[in-house]
């Protein structure tokens, strides 16, 4: 695990750190004396060869320090990090439990009925929202509650302080969520329609049990691992996601940062933001890896 | 057999305009040509922009675009991969083992991330987009190779032709790569669908053609400035991509199922995860 999360930071930052160009006149913009263009140069390390660039990089991060942004005077990237994830944590989080609970509902009724006209129209309105680009759901949106209704506000974000700071993100969090959801609810109706032709289950069936029983104590139990390996990929997915959606509704959150910080050739920036992506990522996945052996104990003894 | 017929329904709009975009258009994509947010008419079948440009003439040459750059990425990355996959699959040496972590890693990372660093490095354009793209699909097809090369190479049917005398070119190219060609093909359709919907997404972020050439998705971009003048700018572009990723993705389901039913567990899936539901 942390072997992925350094492999991908040492490229991303080998990438990074090697390029041609100055940033330092980008900083500083054209008319800088050129005392202080030698002294920003020598700041920002400009002046020595890309490894040791690199290297004097690598070995700052491992120790818990990312450097400062170019664009963001004098602001550290952590602190910058932790602004831009105070907002995209939070907005990921919610929309993953919300879409896993909805979705598995949505199978679970789904796959109550197979070939019903019911769970037909749902395989129907799952298939447009999985093809439906977030983006664009998020605009439509916009147009319609936004615009149209003025239910909720466009976009922007006031603070976590600030009253009703949540109606900002009602908007954000239904343009990730409904893919999602989606995407949950043919998973666990794939998974539990598969899993209804199983031995166990006409065992279930056949000692008596009712309906709502097999359903909840026997199928779906057995349905939960590949549902837990689903939602560690919707995280990364959705942290994806979250990156596009901050910017259709200008939310200052991580995404946000990451295009500025691309835009601005703000490199300390990036790299930190690449390399927390990463770990998060990772770290999904490892505690996915992690939940097999609670969900089902034939794996921990194994 | 249905599926076939829905999803070749579903992707003709957005080919047939692109297609039918290369020899004639109603009007000049990047002129204007009648009043700005007139809505869709006659003369006008998707209305106009912001700036009186003809929306369906723009949309027409804005998928060239799209097309473009998901086919060329699907199909390079996609190279690439199944190449890569074969060989290191075929001898299981050092350097399959560095390119499975190679692959991992690449998983790991949000490809918006990816367009957004190259596109520091390469700066905005097609080239580092498509980059990204290629980058992004290499994995699905080297890993979707390289276990399939895993669990053929012992088969009978290798062993006999090793027996003949078969160099590990032939073996590689003749016997085991058609072998693979089904799980490859279905997962092209899946990652056309998917590179499809991230071109779009780069582009609305401003990565990618820079205007004022159109793309569907800086057309959107566009058109959400203006939302509070008019809704159907935003509507079209959208349209007619989410019919193409909705065809691609129905034309997927059914070659999976068409080609062979039991190769379901070699697929890994790709970003919109949209096939994973049918394990």
């Amino acid at each position: 695990m942390v072997a992925t999360v350094l492999l991908v930071t040492t490229a991303v930052s080998l990438v990074l750190t090697a390029l041609p160009g100055d940033a330092a006149r980008l900083v500083l913009g054209p008319e800088a004396a050129p005392e202080r263009y030698q002294e920003v140069r020598q700041a920002l390390g400009l002046d020595k060869p890309w490894f040791a660039r690199f290297f004097s990089w690598l070995f700052q991060a491992l120790h818990g320090d990312l450097g400062f942004s170019f664009r963001y005077d004098q602001v550290s990237v952590a602190e910058l990090l932790r602004r831009g994830l105070a907002i995209t944590f939070p907005l990921a989080g919610a929309v993953a439990l919300f879409s896993f609970f909805v979705g598995i509902l949505w199978g679970l009724l789904s796959a109550a009925r197979l070939g019903s006209a019911f769970d037909l129209s749902l395989s129907l309105a799952n298939q447009t929202f999985l093809a439906i680009p977030e983006f664009w759901l998020g605009i439509l949106l916009v147009g319609l509650f936004a615009e149209r209704l003025g239910w909720f506000p466009s976009g922007g974000f006031p603070g976590w302080g600030a009253p009703g700071a949540w109606r900002y993100l009602i908007l954000p969090a239904l343009a990730l969520a409904l893919p999602r959801a989606a995407y949950f609810a043919r998973l666990s109706r794939a998974v539990l329609a598969d899993l209804l032709f199983s031995d166990f289950v006409r065992t279930a069936r056949a000692k008596g049990l009712p309906e709502r029983m097999v359903f909840l104590r026997h199928a779906l139990r057995n349905a939960l691992i590949p549902l837990a390996a689903g939602l560690s990929l919707t995280f990364g997915r959705l942290l994806a996601g979250a990156l596009v959606i901050e910017r259709v509704f200008s939310l200052p959150g991580l995404g946000y940062y990451a295009v500025e910080a691309a835009f601005g050739r703000d490199i300390p920036l990036l790299l930190g933001i690449a390399a927390a992506v990463t770990a998060m990522v990772v770290a999904a996945s490892t505690a996915a890896d992690f939940s097999y052996g609670l969900l089902d104990p034939r794996i921990r003894s194994s | 057999m249905i599926r076939l017929v829905l999803g070749a329904l579903f992707l003709l709009p957005g080919i047939a305009l692109v297609l039918l975009g290369l020899f004639w258009l109603p009007f000049p994509p990047e002129t204007v040509v009648g009043e700005p947010f007139l809505s869709p008419s006659f003369s006008h079948p998707m209305g106009t922009d912001w700036f009186g440009r003809d929306l369906l003439s723009r949309v027409m040459v804005g998928g060239r675009t799209s097309l473009a750059v998901s086919l060329l990425s699907v199909a390079s990355g996609g190279a690439l991969g199944i190449l890569f996959g074969l060989f290191a699959g075929y001898f299981r040496g050092f350097w399959g083992e560095v390119l499975l972590r190679v692959s991992d890693g690449i998983l790991a990372f949000p490809p918006v991330l990816l367009a957004l660093i190259l596109a520091v490095v390469l700066g905005r354009g097609l080239p580092g987009v498509t980059l990204a793209l290629a980058l992004f699909n290499f994995p699905y097809f080297f890993r979707l190779a390289h276990a399939g090369t895993l669990e053929l190479r012992e088969r009978e049917y290798i062993v006999a032709a090793r027996a003949t005398g078969a160099g590990s070119g032939r073996i590689l190219f003749r016997h085991l790569l058609p072998n693979l060609a089904s799980p490859l093909l279905v997962q092209a359709t899946f990652s056309l669908s998917t590179a499809l919907l991230a071109e779009a997404s780069f582009s609305y972020l401003g990565l990618g053609v820079q205007p004022p050439h159109p793309t569907w998705g800086r057309m959107l971009w566009e058109a959400q400035t203006w939302l509070f003048r008019s809704l159907w700018p935003a509507l079209f572009p959208g349209l007619v991509l989410t019919f193409s990723v909705l065809g691609l993705n129905v034309l997927g389901d059914f070659l999976r199922d068409f080609l062979d039913p039991r190769l379901r567990p070699f697929l890994l899936y790709s970003f919109s995860a949209s096939s994973k539901g049918r394990t």
